[in-house]
């Protein structure tokens, strides 16, 4: 790890404070700095060491939490909803336009790591189904039209 | 007729608490003696919004009993169950009600600190709710001896990470210890032995709603509304096949069929109603036959239906129900949290039967299988998820078997 990572880590530490009941919200702001939206394990190693807890202990809230990520993904992430309320309202056209806007399947990610596409439990947007996240930003009502212009726009 | 009420929902989009009603319902509390404002929650019959129906007075009763100088006050705002968006409507539409809520309980059991728990998805929301805290400190609405009385409290928001679980109050404060959010063995009960091992008292977002309301406009109004054994008004998620989805509030004792024709102003393209999933995804489905229930407690308690988060997702004829039956399991496939075998196992199996099932590619095994499997995890699952995770199956099973088990080979 570089030294300057390791700064702004121990920075993020500092601002919490080394207790274990800090360690969600530490992770969140870990995870924010690595571009490809993950936590490199050498990174929760370094951090079990530094909060002096047991690297399974970190390992272990990683690995449990939908928001954290042990592997690489894409720098937008794209989370369509397939809970009920978006299944019965035609969310398999969204996937299959999606699919096909970005060329990959669900669960995978763009070659230029732009976009990562990925199944989510419901997010509470039920009244605007079917409806999608993306970087945490909801969209819904989606169609054909919108889910281009939306994807147009998170392109570099 | 206007079906809807604002009795909860009276301050909705009027955002400063100067300007509404400058908190009355927590001026009136602290002219009160402590026992009284718990009474008048009684009297009121209110029971917890997020799903166990627990009456709200009576809790407030048993934190009251614990006298240590730490004490906690959390507000459950993890909604993740399907279909649920009451609690999203709140807090974006009157969060001080909901602070206001905290307050007066803070007040009436001496709590020291207040937490709100707020599911990763609706971090979109936090700038306003720590600006609406904010303005509230500035008021010294929160803070040192608040309002000049013995009461010393705030209130911090803790941002979860996307676990539905963590809705369950023990899952929630393991999360908020830093830990998986795994269900913790009961008791010890978390009014006694909360969040880090000190008394709390963990409530709905729309119970603290509920609770400034009546207390801001007393008792014996909202029991104007609402059935005997059911009073008062409820926010309601209504969504699905709907022309008019939304969260709105109602008086119990309003029937499903209302629910749905005259606010939810019928179903799609006019498509007849198929059933109804009622309190998100965790219950049994409702069937054509059950549509003029009348939505309360009791009445749905006749059908076997809990009434869970108040979410009403309706389904037409257009859907199959094997379908609907997949998203239900691989939601709870994916939420389980690991702690027992039923469930971690259960929902896998059922999601390869059902695979099979939609196929139309079964074994005479798989049609007993099936409900052996569901059974085991109804009854031997360690908590809420996993023991209500095959009610919707098994009510299919018994009701519309046809539907489920149809060959195609
Ligand atoms: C699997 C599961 C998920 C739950 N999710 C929530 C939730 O998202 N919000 C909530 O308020 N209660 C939820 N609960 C209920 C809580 O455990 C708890 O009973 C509730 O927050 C108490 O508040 P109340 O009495 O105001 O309803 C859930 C329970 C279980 C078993
Ligand atoms: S029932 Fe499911 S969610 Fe609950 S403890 Fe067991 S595995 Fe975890
Ligand atoms: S079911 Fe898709 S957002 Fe709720």
């Amino acid at each position: 790890m570089d030294e300057l990572l390791i700064t702004k880590i121990q920075d993020i530490i500092k601002k919490y404070g080394k207790d274990r009941e800090y360690l969600i919200p530490i992770l969140k702001k870990i995870q924010k700095l690595n571009r490809y939206n993950y936590i490199p394990q050498e990174v929760s190693q370094y951090l079990a060491k530094y909060m002096q807890l047991k690297e399974s202990e970190v390992y272990e809230v990683i690995s449990f939490y939908a928001e954290f990520s042990e592997t690489p993904r894409g720098e937008n992430i794209i989370k369509v909803c397939d809970s009920t309320v978006c299944r019965v309202n035609n969310n398999t056209e969204t996937i299959k336009l999606l699919e096909s806007l970005l060329s990959i399947k669900m669960g995978e990610t763009t070659q230029d790591k732009n976009f990562s596409l990925e199944y989510s439990p419901c997010f509470g947007a039920c009244d605007i189904s079917p409806a999608m996240r993306i970087n945490g930003k909801t969209y819904g009502n989606l169609d054909k039209k919108s889910l281009k212009e939306i994807i147009e726009s998170y392109r570099r | 007729m206007k079906k809807t009420i604002s009795f909860i929902t009276e301050n909705f989009n009027k955002s400063s608490p100067d300007l509404v009603g400058g908190f009355q319902g927590f001026q009136r509390a602290i002219n009160m003696e402590k026992e009284d404002i718990i009474q008048e929650i009684v009297l009121s019959g209110l029971k917890g919004r997020g799903g166990a129906k627990y009456p709200t007075g009576k809790k407030l009763m048993q934190s009251a009993e614990h006298h240590d100088k730490e004490k906690y006050i959390i507000c459950n705002a993890d909604e993740g169950e399907p279909g649920t968006f009451k609690d999203r409507e709140l807090l974006l539409h009157d969060p001080y009600g909901v602070f206001e809520g905290m307050l007066i309980a803070a007040f009436a059991i001496n709590a020291s600190h207040g937490i709100l728990y707020l599911r990763e998805e609706y971090k979109y929301m936090i700038d306003d709710l720590k600006n609406a805290l904010n303005h509230m400190r500035s008021l010294n609405l929160l803070g040192d001896r608040i309002l000049k009385t013995e009461l010393s409290f705030d209130i911090s928001i803790f941002l979860g990470a996307g676990a539905y679980i963590c809705g369950e109050e023990t899952s929630l404060i393991e999360s908020m210890e830093g830990k998986p959010g795994r269900p913790r063995i009961k008791p010890p009960y978390t009014l006694e032995k909360g969040l880090f091992s000190k008394p709390t008292l963990v409530n709905n977002v729309a119970t603290f709603s509920t609770i400034s309301a009546i207390i801001r406009n007393g008792y014996e109004e909202f029991i104007k509304y609402g059935t005997v054994e059911s009073p008062g008004t409820k926010l309601i998620s209504l969504c699905g096949n709907v022309n008019k989805p939304g969260a709105y509030e109602v008086p119990f004792g309003m029937t499903i069929r209302e629910i749905i024709y005259d606010i939810g102003e019928g179903i799609r393209n006019g498509n007849s109603f198929k059933f109804a999933q009622i309190g998100g995804v965790s219950g049994p489905l409702v069937l054509p036959k059950h549509i003029d229930t009348p939505f309360s407690y009791e009445d749905l308690n006749e059908i076997g239906v809990p009434m869970g988060s108040g979410a009403i997702i309706v389904v037409d004829s257009d859907n199959d129900i094997l379908d609907y039956l997949d998203a239900v399991q691989a939601f709870f496939k994916h939420e389980s949290c690991g702690k027992c075998t039923p469930c971690r196992e259960g929902n896998r199996q059922l999601l390869n039967i059902l695979s099979r099932l939609r196929e139309g590619k079964y074994s005479q095994e798989d049609t007993i299988n099936i409900e052996k499997i569901a059974k085991t995890m109804k009854y031997a699952s360690f908590c809420g998820l996993g023991q209500s995770a095959p009610a919707a199956l098994l009510s299919a099973i018994e009701h519309c078997p046809q539907e489920i088990f149809k060959r195609r080979d």
